[in-house]
């Protein structure tokens, strides 16, 4: 024992140390020990005391230098850590104690937070220079100038419109986006007195766009034309889906196809159905792989951010509008920081890169 | 009101969110994790909806006997087999309300649940994804027609990525030296499919992302009503 | 004689199915050569000690098998060639069935003594894609408290050791779409610092090659049924994927038949036009 704690002193009073400190910047979930000993220890176990105040081991090492983040803690919450060192003449052992404690900001995440608020202080500041009745050029996206065309298509051939929001459930903006569009059709549809027809995937899809529909019918003083049933569910399965749909075009033979959300292998079985019956087609995506497909069988095709900005062109409404040049300005800044960047990692300085690529 | 208090619940959930996303401290990092049970919660619930909203359209176009009515019914009647047979006997190493089904498991050589999804399900699903073979040498013929100078990069980029992507690919260069191993189809083919393709995935991506924070903002902040069915 | 486009398409349908079809009954024995991404792949389970935990996530269903399942049975054999232990979960319904599928396979042809609950274990399907993946971040008990067959997490062997998504050593998601690869990579990855690699089909690959970065958000991709060959031949084996790569490779072959000849017919129409209006011209 008076070894052990001669050997303890001796360790103790030159650098060799136990240290436990709270990871900084975090939920208060980690604790941060480092050890310094002799070259000598080389047999090192790490433990940790449970609520039982039974020692659980952490961690082996053979490094008399080193450090381990212990994870998934509770904050506030003291816990209690032993490192034990062996070396051919004797063994040590350190004892400490360290308490994680929670923050009130992920100073990692800096980057991401200066990047949202340039982005979101540009689409705000073009929403106000919109209000004031500033003249903002918006080129033409022909996939959505197109709409009342195939609309009025339909209504001459006396066919539906078929409209496929996507594969995706609810939780995926894409589907919000192409339900936004819909509302924008819907309410075209009940002005030309156009039937509109809209298979889900998912249940909540379904209830939204029942409630989309029935509220676009109500808005063009239409309420007695929308059929509940137009909207409907399908199947959750992915080729279960796009056959039930394929069968529909095939039956139904709609005169304008909107394929708009997020679709994945089956888009261009979608398409090439629709294609053979004849219907003019509009897709739009931000699932970069299947947008070829798109590209080649439909007729108009919503690129990325088109799909994004197709509610806010298709309302006409200025201030929507002007926030569509924040997109155009966040573009700016990216092709922006590209440069710069590609400069710096040329230049071997990485601090710009490592600033906007924290590891969090 | 009947559009205020939607309004308002988006842009509490919304910037709930994210702040959660910055903020560590509790109650903050609590509410993402509440928030995302309850989505889970939902979302198993919301697929009750979905099997009523099948039953009640297949069953009213049987029940009006509308154009090929017969095929609704073998719809509704599958949905009912499976439903029946993974209700008593389960399926694989769970059991249903009769057990196991030793007796019918015995006769099939698997459960009747086990058995359908193997032999039936399967098999469709595999059928509609082959659909895809065809689907892509028609669309090939249709659209891959030399017209100008983009078409002709697409035609040639095709070529090189078809012919890299199969095992003759690989032949038909293989031959080459070291020197000119740049030009083996299968690295021309990783080459594009790494630099060029991903790049501009990338782009459609960097600017889908500019469109996601500008549609999550005007649905924030209010601005984009569309959703709730109009822009009143 | 004038073919309508609905002939035409007919046409190529017939052709395409035969021309995919002898392949499978005649095989003709084509090699594939091993591209980066699958090494890539494959070294990272190579690496992967004896003992070590690991998770194959099925998130795919039948209709992508053909591309999948040959991938999902070189992973499960390689990994336990390894002496890996293997957590199985599913973010799409069907998978836990098809994981069984691939288990019996494996153990009924390579290895007979691999143990339910010591070697392998099926936590079964979970609703939610990333909401359940950031969960298991914190807790995998809480998020599997049963396996697939209803016994308790706390009773199976070889997940004595694993309380959270961290302490296995990496995933590979088998996905056709979402939720899949792409929440691996951003919950298991990104947030918590596992491993993540895995295969696609042919079509989704090229969407997933900008994880493949310095950062190892993906280490190495299997994308579609030509990477599958490519990893059952780093196995030294012939499986199922290497048996249909002779027809793949026909078909991308007729593919560019049809081209060729959907060029040559656009040629002509257009000479023939061409030579009406100077007809018309000179007459």
């Amino acid at each position: 024992m008076l070894l052990l704690f001669g050997a303890f002193c001796s360790l103790t009073a030159g650098n060799t140390t136990l240290n436990v400190s709270d990871v900084p910047h975090d939920a208060g979930d980690a604790l941060l020990i480092k050890w310094n000993l002799p070259a000598a220890y080389k047999d090192l176990t790490l433990a940790k005391a449970d609520s039982a105040g039974i020692w659980q081991e952490l961690n082996l090492s053979q490094e008399p230098v080193g450090e381990f983040t212990d994870t998934d803690l509770a904050p506030n919450q003291e816990y209690r850590y032993r490192l034990t060192a062996i070396s051919s003449s004797d063994t040590v052992s350190f004892i400490k104690n360290g308490i994680p404690t929670e923050q009130w900001f992920y100073l990692k995440k800096m980057s991401f937070l200066i990047f949202l608020l340039v982005i979101s202080f540009a689409i705000l500041f073009y929403i106000w220079l919109a209000k004031q009745g500033k003249d903002l050029f918006i080129r033409r996206i022909n996939g959505l100038d197109s709409m009342e065309e195939a609309i009025g298509r339909a209504t001459e051939k006396g066919k539906p419109i078929l409209f496929v929001p996507g594969l995706a459930d609810l939780d995926d903006i894409q589907t919000i986006a192409a339900l936004t569009i819909l509302s924008h059709l819907a309410r075209k549809s009940a002005e030309y007195d156009t039937d509109l027809i809209v298979p889900c995937r998912s249940s909540m899809v379904l209830s939204t766009a029942r409630e989309i529909v029935k509220e676009a019918y109500q808005s063009a003083n239409k309420a007695d034309s929308y059929k509940e049933q137009s909207v409907f569910y399908l199947t959750d399965d992915q080729f279960g889906y796009v056959a039930g749909i394929d069968g529909i075009m095939v039956r139904e033979q709609p005169a304008a196809n909107f394929f708009l959300g997020t679709f994945w292998a089956e888009s261009l079985i979608l398409t090439e159905t629709g294609f053979g019956t004849g219907a003019i087609q509009t897709a739009g995506t931000a699932q970069a792989h299947q947008l070829p497909f798109f590209i080649v069988s439909c007729d108009y095709t919503l690129i990325g951010e088109e799909l994004f900005a197709a509610s806010a062109y298709l309302s006409k409404d200025a201030q929507q509008l002007g926030s569509l040049k924040g997109h155009d300005f966040g573009k700016l800044l990216i092709i922006l920081l590209i440069l710069i960047g590609v400069v710096m990692e040329i230049s071997g300085l990485h601090w710009f890169t490592n600033f906007f690529s924290p590891e969090l | 009101m009947k559009k205020n208090i939607p309004l308002l619940i988006v842009l509490v959930a919304g910037l709930l969110v994210i702040f959660s996303e910055f903020i560590p401290h509790r109650p903050f990092s609590m509410i993402t994790e509440t928030l995302e049970n309850w989505f889970m919660i939902i979302s198993g619930f919301a697929m009750l909806l979905g099997q009523i909203s099948l039953i009640q359209v297949n069953s009213a176009k049987v029940r009006n006997k509308d154009e090929n009515w017969v095929y609704y019914l073998i719809g509704l009647i599958s949905f009912a087999v499976m439903l029946i047979t993974g209700l008593l006997w389960g399926m694989d190493k769970t059991a249903g309300i009769l057990g196991h089904g030793e007796g019918i498991k015995t006769w099939l050589g698997l459960k009747p649940f086990d058995y359908l999804f193997e032999n039936v399900y399967q098999h469709l699903s595999a059928t509609m994804f082959s659909l895809l073979a065809f689907f892509i040498a028609s669309a090939a013929y249709r659209a891959f027609i030399i017209r100008s100078f983009e078409s002709n990069l697409l035609m040639i980029t095709a070529v090189i990525v078809i012919l890299g992507r199969s095992s003759f690919g690989a032949m038909l260069t293989g031959w080459l030296p070291d020197s000119l191993s740049w030009l083996h189809l299968p690295k021309l083919t990783d080459f594009i499919m790494e630099f060029p393709n991903s790049a501009a995935q990338r782009a459609i991506m960097i600017s889908a992302g500019l469109g996601v924070i500008g549609s999550s903002l005007r649905i924030i902040l209010g601005i984009e009503r569309s959703y709730l069915g109009s822009d009143e | 004689m004038k073919l309508t486009p609905l002939v035409e398409r007919r046409i190529i349908y017939i052709v395409l199915f035969v021309a995919v079809m002898l392949p499978l009954i005649f095989p003709i024995g084509w090699r594939t050569e091993v591209s980066t991404h699958a090494r890539m792949a494959y070294d990272l389970i190579d690496k992967t000690h004896a003992g070590k935990v690991v998770i194959i996530s099925f998130d795919y269903d039948p209709s992508t098998m053909t591309e999948l399942h040959p991938m999902a049975l070189s992973m499960i054999e390689h990994a336990w060639s390894k002496g890996q232990k293997i957590i199985v979960t599913a973010l799409w319904p069907q998978g836990p069935q098809l994981a069984d599928e691939a288990f019996e396979q494996i153990k009924k042809t390579k290895f007979p003594n691999k143990v339910y609950g010591e070697d392998y274990v099926n936590l079964g399907y979970k609703v939610g894609g990333m909401v359940s993946i950031q969960a298991m971040g914190r807790s995998m008990q809480e998020v599997f408290p049963e396996d697939s067959s209803g016994l308790k997490y706390e009773d199976i062997p070889m997940l004595k050791n694993i309380t959270t998504l961290k302490d296995v050593a990496y995933v590979s998601s088998l996905s056709a779409g979402d939720p899949g690869m792409k929440n691996w990579i951003m919950g298991a990855h990104d947030m918590f610092g596992v491993a993540v690699t895995g295969g696609t089909t042919a079509i989704s690959a090229p969407g997933f090659i900008p994880y493949i970065n310095s950062q190892n958000q993906l280490v190495g991709l299997l994308g579609g049924l030509k990477a599958a060959s490519e990893y059952e031949s780093l196995m030294g084996v012939v499986g199922p994927a290497s048996v249909k790569m002779d027809a793949q490779s026909v078909a991308h072959l007729l593919i560019l038949v049809f081209i060729a000849i959907g060029n040559i017919k656009v040629l002509v129409a257009k000479r023939k036009k061409s030579q009406q209006e100077q007809e018309v011209t000179n007459g």
